[in-house]
C-alpha cells in the first residue's frame, strides 16, 4: 500500500508547492510562527525528494501533465535520475541551511524566510521542467529571489555586487528567452522533448542554440563570464553564499544539460562542445590561481566556486562519445552533489569564523581552529571532497570523470582534472594551516561574537554528507543508466 | 502577410541596441534603461511570430508569453531601479565602483 | 507603470555630466562592443528571415480545446488555464519583487531626501484625480470581466488600478496611507495565494494540478484572476511608491495647508 502511495503520487509537484505554501505562510504569519515553518523547511523537502527518488527508482522517468493537458497545449513535469538527485541536492542543502539560518538571521529574517521559500521552489521548479518558457519564468524567479537574498547583508558591497549581478542574470535570461522565441518560430513547440524530435540544423536553430548557451554560461558564471560571482558571493550572508555557490549555479548548468539532452541533441557540434570544454579548463585553473591570492576567505571560497563550476562543463566533451557518456554523466552528477554539500559547508562554516572573528581576512585567522573547532573541522572534511581525496564524493566523482577521459582518449582533461585537486588543495590550505596552529589561543585577538551549535552544527553534516557520497558512486552510475529519459545517454548520441 | 517580418527584423534590432546601451552605458538608469529596450525587442519578435497567420487568425501562445514577461520585466525593473538608488545613496556615484567587465560592468 | 518608475527614479539620481560618456578607458571598448554588434544583429535578422512564414505554433491546438477551458478568449484560456502554471509562478515573481522592495525600503540611509519636485501641478492632478477615481475602478472591473471572452483580464485590470494608484499618489501619498502593514500583505498575497491554494485543493479532489473541472472552469478562473487584480494593483503600487522621492508623496499632501 504504501508503495502504490509512492508510486502514484506526484512527487514532482508535492516538492514544488510545498515550499511555494511556506512561503506564503512565512509572509503572511511575518514574525510569529516562523520557527515553525523554518522546522518545517527542514523536514519536509527532504521527505519528499526521497520519496521522488524512490518513485523514479521503481517506475522509471517519470512525466506529469500539468492541468491535464500535456505538451504541447499544456506544462509538463518531468522526473528522471538526474532531475530527482539534483532535486534531493537542494533538500539535503537546503534543510541544512535552513537549520543554520535560525541561528544566523536577526531581525531581517523577516525578509529572509518568504524570499528563501520561493527560491527553493524556483530550484525545484527548475530541476523538473519540462517547457522551456517555464523555465524561463523560474530562472527569473530564481534570480529575482537570489538578488534580494545577496543584499539581506545590507553592506555597500553587497548592495552594488546584488545590482551587477541582477543586471547580468537578466541580460542572460534575455538571451534565452531570443532562444526560446526562434525555437517556437522555427518549431512550433515549447516543450523539449518534443523539440528534440522537431529540430533541424536550419540557422535559427542554430542561433536558438548558441543565444540560450551564451545566457545560460552567463548565468553559471562560467569564464570568461564569471567576473560577476567572485564579488556576489562573498557579499552575501553566509547560508545565502551557501545556496548561490551550491544550488543556484548549479541550476542554470543543468538546464543546459537537460537542452543538450532534450532538445539538441541532434545539433550539437564537437568544435562547441570543446569550446565549452577548454572554458571549463581555463576556469579551473583561473579560479584556482585567483583563490590562491585573494586576502579574504569568502573571496577565496568564492573563487573555488569559479574552479569547480570548471569541472561541470567538462561534462560537454566528455558525453559526446557513446562509450563513456553514462560515466560522465554520473560523474558530473556525483561532482554537482559534492560540491554542493562541500561547498555550502565551507560557506556555512566560514559563517561561523565570521561570527568569531569579526572578519574575513586570511591573515588574521591564525589559530581559529582552537576557539571553533567543529567549524574548522567541518571546513577540513569539506576540504577533502574539495581536493578530491578519497573516499570523498568528489574524490568518485573525478575518478568517475577520469575513467571517461581515458575511455574515449581524451586524457587530455584528464590532466587538468588532477591538476584542479592539486590547485584546490593549495588554496584550502592557505586557510586550515592558519586555522590549526595549535596554543596560539593566548595570542588571539577577543572575539567578536559568539558561536553557537546551531551554526556549526549543519556544516558538519554537509561536510560528513560530501564526504559519504563517495560511497554511493557505483549505485549512483546504476540509477542515472536506468532512470534518465533517454534510457542512458549512449543511445542518443 | 510579411507585415509581420518587419516587426520581428525591428525586434531584433531593439534587442541589439539594447544590448549594445547595456554594455556601453555607464549610468545605472540608463543600462536599466536598455535592458528594458533589449526585453521589448524580444516581445516585438514573439508578437510578430504570432502574426504569421494573417489578418484572421492569431496564435495566441506568443501573446499570452509576451504578457508573462512584461510582468517579469517589471519586476525585475522595480528591483534594480530600487537597488540603483541605494547603490548612488551608499556611494554617491551613479556608475558601479570598479566596472569594466565584458558584457555589462 | 515602468516609464513612471523610471522617471521617478531619475528625478532621485539626477544626470551628472561627465559620467555621461564613460570613462577614457571604456571607449576602446565601447568600440569594440559595437563592431561586434554588427555581425550578432545581422545573424539574428538572417534567422529572422528565415523562419518559415506559414504560422507554425499552437492556434489549432489552442482552438481544439477552447471549449473545455471555460473561456472564449484564447490568450485568457492559455494564460490562465492551459498554461496557468507559468502564471502562478509569474504572479510569484511579482510578489518577489514586493518583498525586496520593501526590505530595501526599510534600510537607513545616508543621504537627505530626494531631489525637490516641481511644484504647482498638483492643482491639475488633484483635480483630474478625482475624475478618473471612479472610472478608473468601473474600467478595471470591466475589463476584469470581459477578459474572459474577449481582450482583457487581470493582468490589464490591475495595471489600470495601479495607474490609478500612481495618479493618487502623485497628488498626495497621503491618500493611500491605509495600504500598508497587514492589509498591504492581505492584498500583495491575495493573487499568489488564491492560485497556490486551487493548485493544490484540486488534487485533493481527485484532480490534477490546476486540472480545472470543465463546468466550472469559468469561475475558478475569475476567481483567480479577480485575486490576481487586487495583487497586481497593491503590488505596483507599492513598487513605484518605493522608487519615487519620499518628497514627492510629502509635498503632495502639504498643498492641503
Amino acid at each position: 500500500m504504501i508503495w502504490r502511495f509512492v508510486e502514484d503520487t506526484s512527487w514532482s509537484a508535492v516538492s514544488i508547492f510545498t515550499p511555494l505554501i511556506l512561503a506564503i505562510l512565512a509572509y503572511a504569519l511575518r514574525d510569529r510562527g516562523w520557527r515553525l515553518i523554518a522546522w518545517a523547511s527542514v523536514v519536509l523537502p527532504p521527505l519528499a525528494a526521497t520519496a521522488l527518488l524512490v518513485q523514479v527508482g521503481r517506475i522509471g522517468p517519470v512525466r506529469y501533465e500539468i492541468g491535464g493537458w500535456g505538451s504541447p497545449l499544456g506544462i509538463d513535469l518531468q522526473a528522471d535520475a538526474l532531475s530527482a538527485l539534483m532535486v534531493l541536492m537542494c533538500a539535503v542543502v537546503g534543510s541544512a541551511v535552513s537549520l543554520y539560518a535560525q541561528s544566523y538571521f536577526g531581525p531581517e529574517r523577516a525578509h529572509f524566510w518568504p524570499t528563501w521559500l520561493m527560491v527553493w521552489a524556483a530550484l525545484n521548479a527548475i530541476f523538473l521542467a519540462a517547457d522551456l518558457f517555464n523555465v524561463y519564468v523560474t530562472l527569473e524567479l530564481l534570480t529575482l529571489g537570489s538578488v534580494i537574498l545577496i543584499a539581506l547583508s545590507a553592506s555597500t558591497s553587497a548592495l552594488v555586487a546584488a545590482f551587477r549581478y541582477l543586471m547580468l542574470a537578466l541580460t542572460g535570461s534575455l538571451f534565452y528567452l531570443l532562444g526560446v522565441a526562434l525555437l517556437y518560430g522555427q518549431c512550433g513547440t515549447l516543450d523539449m522533448a518534443l523539440l528534440g524530435q522537431r529540430v533541424d540544423s536550419s540557422v535559427p536553430v542554430q542561433l536558438a542554440q548558441a543565444l540560450m548557451i551564451l545566457g545560460l554560461a552567463l548565468k553559471t558564471a562560467l569564464v570568461p563570464l564569471h567576473f560577476w560571482l567572485p564579488a556576489a558571493h562573498s557579499a552575501a550572508p553566509a547560508p545565502v553564499s551557501a545556496v548561490l555557490s551550491g544550488l543556484i549555479v548549479k541550476a542554470s548548468f543543468y538546464v543546459l544539460v537537460r537542452l543538450r539532452l532534450d532538445a539538441f541533441d541532434t545539433v550539437s557540434t564537437v568544435a562547441g562542445d570543446h569550446v565549452l570544454g577548454v572554458l571549463g579548463a581555463v576556469a579551473i585553473v583561473w579560479g584556482s590561481l585567483q583563490a590562491m591570492r585573494v586576502k579574504r576567505l569568502k573571496l577565496l571560497v568564492a573563487y573555488s566556486t569559479v574552479a569547480q563550476i570548471g569541472y561541470l562543463f567538462l561534462w560537454f566533451p566528455l558525453a559526446r562519445e557513446a562509450g563513456a557518456a553514462s560515466l560522465a554523466t554520473s560523474g558530473v552528477v556525483l561532482f554537482a552533489l559534492a560540491h554542493a554539500c562541500a561547498k555550502a559547508a565551507v560557506f556555512l562554516a566560514v559563517g561561523a569564523v565570521m561570527r568569531v572573528a569579526g572578519h574575513d581576512r586570511i591573515s588574521g585567522l591564525r589559530g581559529i581552529g582552537n576557539r571553533l573547532p567543529l567549524a574548522t573541522f567541518a571546513f577540513g572534511l569539506a576540504a577533502v571532497s574539495l581536493m578530491g581525496l578519497p573516499p570523498s564524493g568528489g574524490f568518485a566523482a573525478k575518478w568517475l570523470m577520469l575513467q571517461a577521459a581515458i575511455t574515449t582518449g581524451q586524457w587530455y582533461w584528464g590532466i587538468v582534472i588532477v591538476l584542479g585537486g592539486l590547485l584546490a588543495a593549495g588554496y584550502l590550505f592557505r586557510f586550515l594551516s592558519r586555522a590549526l596552529e595549535a596554543d596560539r589561543g593566548a595570542d588571539l585577538p577577543p572575539a567578536r561574537g559568539r558561536s553557537h551549535a546551531g551554526l556549526e552544527v549543519p556544516a558538519m553534516l554537509l561536510a560528513v554528507a560530501a564526504c559519504v557520497l563517495g560511497f554511493l558512486g557505483v549505485p549512483l552510475c546504476d540509477f542515472c543508466d536506468n532512470g534518465m529519459s533517454h534510457g542512458g545517454l549512449g543511445d542518443a548520441l | 502577410m510579411t507585415g509581420h517580418l518587419l516587426y520581428a527584423l525591428a525586434g531584433g534590432m531593439l534587442f541589439c541596441m539594447g544590448w549594445l546601451g547595456l554594455i556601453v552605458q555607464p549610468h545605472l538608469l540608463r543600462k536599466i534603461m536598455a535592458w528594458n529596450v533589449m526585453g521589448t525587442g524580444v516581445f516585438l519578435v514573439l508578437v510578430a511570430l504570432a502574426a504569421r497567420g494573417g489578418t484572421g487568425s492569431f496564435d495566441p501562445v506568443p501573446h499570452a508569453l509576451v504578457l508573462t514577461g512584461i510582468v517579469v520585466a517589471v519586476s525585475g525593473t522595480a528591483v534594480a531601479i530600487k537597488l540603483a538608488l541605494h547603490v548612488h545613496d551608499r556611494t554617491g556615484r551613479t556608475t558601479l565602483p570598479d566596472g569594466d567587465g565584458k558584457t555589462a560592468p | 507603470m515602468t516609464g513612471a518608475a523610471r522617471h521617478g527614479g531619475s528625478g532621485r539620481v539626477g544626470e551628472p555630466e561627465g559620467e555621461a560618456r564613460g570613462t577614457t578607458s571604456a571607449r576602446p571598448r565601447n568600440f569594440l562592443a559595437t563592431v561586434l554588434m554588427l555581425p550578432v544583429a545581422a545573424a539574428i535578422g538572417w534567422a529572422v528571415l528565415l523562419l518559415p512564414r506559414e504560422p507554425s505554433g499552437l492556434t489549432a491546438e489552442v482552438a481544439g480545446q477552447l471549449h473545455n477551458s471555460g473561456v472564449s478568449n484564447p490568450v485568457t484560456a492559455v494564460l490562465l488555464n492551459f498554461r496557468g502554471y507559468d502564471t502562478l509562478l509569474e504572479i510569484g515573481v511579482l510578489l518577489v519583487a514586493l518583498f525586496g522592495v520593501r526590505f530595501l525600503q526599510q534600510l537607513p540611509r545616508k543621504s537627505a531626501r530626494g531631489a525637490p519636485t516641481r511644484s504647482g501641478a498638483h492643482d491639475v492632478l488633484h483635480a483630474f484625480a478625482v475624475l478618473v477615481a471612479p472610472v478608473a475602478i468601473v474600467l478595471a472591473a470591466y475589463l476584469l470581466w470581459v477578459g474572459t471572452y474577449a481582450p482583457g483580464g487581470a493582468f490589464q485590470a490591475g495595471t489600470v488600478l495601479a495607474g490609478l494608484g500612481v495618479l493618487l499618489l502623485l497628488t498626495g501619498g497621503q491618500t493611500l496611507r491605509w495600504l500598508r502593514g497587514r492589509l498591504l500583505r492581505l492584498a500583495a498575497l491575495a493573487g499568489f495565494a488564491t492560485f497556490v491554494a486551487v493548485a493544490v485543493v484540486l488534487p485533493l479532489g481527485g484532480r490534477g494540478v490546476l486540472e480545472y473541472p470543465v463546468e466550472q472552469a469559468k469561475w475558478l478562473i475569475l476567481l483567480i484572476e479577480t485575486a490576481a487584480t487586487i495583487s497586481i494593483a497593491a503590488v505596483l503600487i507599492k513598487l513605484f511608491e518605493a522608487i519615487i522621492s519620499p518628497r514627492v508623496l510629502r509635498e503632495g499632501g502639504e498643498r492641503e495647508e
